[in-house]
């Protein structure tokens, strides 16, 4: 087995603030390989955001980070400044939620794409960087011409296929993308992760991918790993997990994309009832159990583990005492 | 099903400023929405959907063609179109926006019943309805409840499901007849989702609205739509029941915008390339043809019709046909009567993938 590209073990994250501490992470690991894809999934406020943040230590100043993160075998948390600086984009890039608006709007898309390569490697010069910069974006999708456009002449999803070039620009090894397809429709969606799977697959680097969306995440990923409130809840082949969800939350968050011609969904959408809990007030026992169907008088009780569970145990964890039962098919 | 809510030859164009050209967002539709009916319009961004939702609702006017409301064509004189807002209300992407940060939830309800006065003219028809209880029937009714205990929260105070609910309760306070909603759900999380889209469900059955829902989202259309209407470039290229449009799929846009939907998995996706065209300059022809699937591998040259697909218009679907296409491939029938291209229920339930050539 090659060393990974990202292993992240027992990360907690907590922020201070005003009103106390407020605990975003509670332990989560995940470790990814080379050529993977791994999904995070989740609703807002589960921390999902917060442990991307971490790979980079793009955290805010207010969160106290305890946990090991690394990169290439090298320990973010404790790294020193020179060496960050190094890490990201080189060895590690992030694509972030908002990049529709994360562009300049008055420079040239080109001189973007080049600005972290020339900062990175000062003896890059302008023609190599411009020649360079054609063929990133013609890995994504754009001609290189697009290079001399404005992000106000681009398209939404074809300013996010500048992010994703931008992010490549110093050809690292991982890239975490953070929601990187939300705000765009379907049909630029497909486009888009196409590119992102395209890559992953050709250039053999490992890929983190953020979403609310399950359904995006299954047919993207390899694995994908469903949070709720600051832990992971059940972590599986991404396939199985929205087929097969063995934790009641995943479950209803597979539940929430319905298939188009599924008889079931016609006319009755599923939701889940309630509201995420404050991470101040955590629920006893299983942080879930005030939403969940499957609730028995124990959950509000035990905290349950992350442990093998399910048909395929070597490859899926699931933290419910009631894991064993066939708890998926109930939604 | 009588219609309620209707356009006919809708025309919207934009005039390009500074020598540009006039971009026809909507390009000629006519479409239906019944009593009681929930309608999906889709298509991606830069269709025309939301313009032509803009139009139903009276907030843009058309350059031809009219749309018209229980039978009478839509007046624009300030005082005809107070009177018609408070019958079709509209419901934003994102309620966060859509609220006023500084106003408590009891404030944005009853704002619209004062804009419409509508607490004197319950008085004057005889009805002793305070605001305070308009607001908290509202309130109640988009599942707020007990409604009481909202009235003093600020937005920021609620979650993205409840804002949501608070902006619903904003146009229900107002007794209309039908709902346009953006984009109801895309700004919400996924387990909000289909909370929301059920209450949009029970709206119908239990106040008997109508409900005109503009999305990209095919798997919102499959959970609440009664018909679908598909938009490409200011055009309905495939409209009919939601089990025809979406269990049978007859236009290759709508074949290719189902097979991208992530959890159709068992469909081969149909990538397109490129993004809806610029409405300032519409293809000839088939407005489709620079990104169909269906010309560029050949199936359109072996039915002997690629020509017309780049060169001969198509004519406007009528709003009376049931399941109508907009494409050469499929020839238009007089199908006139509603359901005539009836779809087998269990071919629905299985969704076997369609060849092109259908």
């Amino acid at each position: 087995m090659t060393e990974p590209l990202l292993d992240i073990r027992d990360l907690h994250v907590t922020y201070r603030t005003l009103g106390g501490s407020v605990p975003a992470v509670r332990g989560v690991s995940l470790s990814i390989q080379p050529g993977e894809s791994v999904g995070v999934a989740g609703e807002s406020g589960c921390g999902k955001s917060t442990v991307a943040s971490t790979i980079l230590r793009l955290q805010p100043r207010t969160a106290k980070v305890e946990g090991e993160v690394h990169v290439l075998g090298k320990d973010v948390v404790r790294m020193r400044w020179g060496r960050l600086r190094v890490l990201r984009w080189a060895e590690a890039s992030m694509i972030f939620q908002g990049a529709l608006h994360s562009l300049n709007p008055v420079q040239r898309i080109g001189d973007q794409i080049a600005e972290p390569m020339r900062l990175h490697d000062a003896t890059v010069g302008k023609v190599a960087a411009a020649r360079r910069v054609g063929e990133l974006l013609e890995q994504v999708g754009l001609s290189a011409a697009r290079a001399r456009s404005y992000p106000h002449q681009l398209s939404g999803g074809q300013k996010q296929r500048v992010m994703i070039a931008m992010a490549l620009a110093c050809n690292p090894s991982l890239v975490v993308a953070d929601e990187p397809t939300t705000a765009l429709d379907v049909m630029v969606q497909a486009q888009v992760l196409d590119v992102m799977t395209g890559l992953v697959r050709e250039l053999g680097i490992g890929l983190l991918l953020i979403s609310h969306d399950l359904s995006v995440l299954s047919s993207t990923c390899d694995r994908v790993a469903v949070m709720y409130a600051g832990r992971v809840v059940e972590s599986a082949n991404a396939g199985r997990i929205f087929d097969d969800p063995q934790h009641p939350y995943s479950a209803a968050l597979a539940a929430a994309f319905p298939r188009v011609g599924d008889p079931k969904s016609r006319y009755s959408p599923a939701g889940l009832a309630g509201d995420p809990p404050d991470p101040q007030r955590l629920p006893t026992g299983c942080t879930f159990h005030p939403r969940c169907h499957w609730a028995i008088e124990d959950c509000s009780r035990i905290d349950p583990r992350l442990e093998p569970a399910g048909t395929d145990r070597t490859d899926r964890m699931v933290a419910c005492i009631r894991a064993g039962e066939t708890v998926g098919e109930a939604t | 099903m009588s219609r309620l809510l209707s356009t006919r030859s809708l025309q919207v164009t934009f005039v390009g400023a500074r020598g540009r050209r006039d971009a026809k967002a909507v390009d000629g539709v006519d479409i239906d929405i019944g009593e009681g009916e929930i309608l999906a319009l889709v298509g991606e961004s830069g269709c025309g959907k939301t313009t032509l939702a803009r139009t139903m609702l009276g907030l843009e006017r058309p350059s031809a063609g009219l749309v018209s409301y229980g039978g009478q064509p839509l007046r624009y004189s300030v005082r005809a179109l107070r009177a018609y807002r408070r019958r079709v209300q509209l419901i934003l992407q994102d309620p966060t926006g859509a609220l006023n940060p500084r106003q408590t939830v009891y404030e944005s309800v009853a704002e619209g019943l004062r804009i419409h006065r509508l607490v004197e003219r319950a008085r004057k028809a005889g009805q002793r309805s305070s605001e305070t209880e308009l607001v908290a029937r509202a309130l109640g009714r988009a599942g707020l409840r007990p409604p009481e205990r909202f009235f003093l929260s600020y937005p920021h105070e609620l979650s993205g499901g409840q804002r949501q609910r608070v902006v619903i309760a904003g146009a229900l306070a107002l007794e209309p007849e039908v709902l346009v909603a953006d984009e109801p759900v895309s700004s919400l999380d996924a387990s909000i989702r289909g909370e929301i889209l059920a209450l949009l469900l029970r709206l119908r059955e239990e106040l008997g609205l109508s409900v005109l829902v503009v999305t990209h989202d095919l798997g919102l259309a499959w959970n609440i739509a009664d018909r679908i209407a598909v938009m490409y470039l200011g055009r309905i290229v495939e409209v009919g029941s939601t089990e025809e449009v979406l269990g049978a799929p007859q236009h290759p846009y709508t074949r290719a915008l189902l097979s991208v939907v992530p959890e159709m998995d068992q469909l081969a996706p149909i990538v397109l390339r490129g993004e809806t065209p610029d409405p300032a300059r519409i293809p000839s022809g088939c407005r489709f043809h620079p990104r169909c699937p269906a010309l560029l591998d050949g199936t359109a040259a072996a039915a002997g019709i690629s020509a017309d697909c780049v060169g001969k218009a198509l004519p406007v679907l009528a709003a009376e046909a049931g399941h109508a296409v907009a494409c050469w491939l499929h020839p238009v029938e007089p199908t006139v009567a509603a359901g005539t291209a009836e779809v087998d229920q269990s071919e629905t339930a299985t969704r076997p993938a369609v060849p092109f050539s259908g």
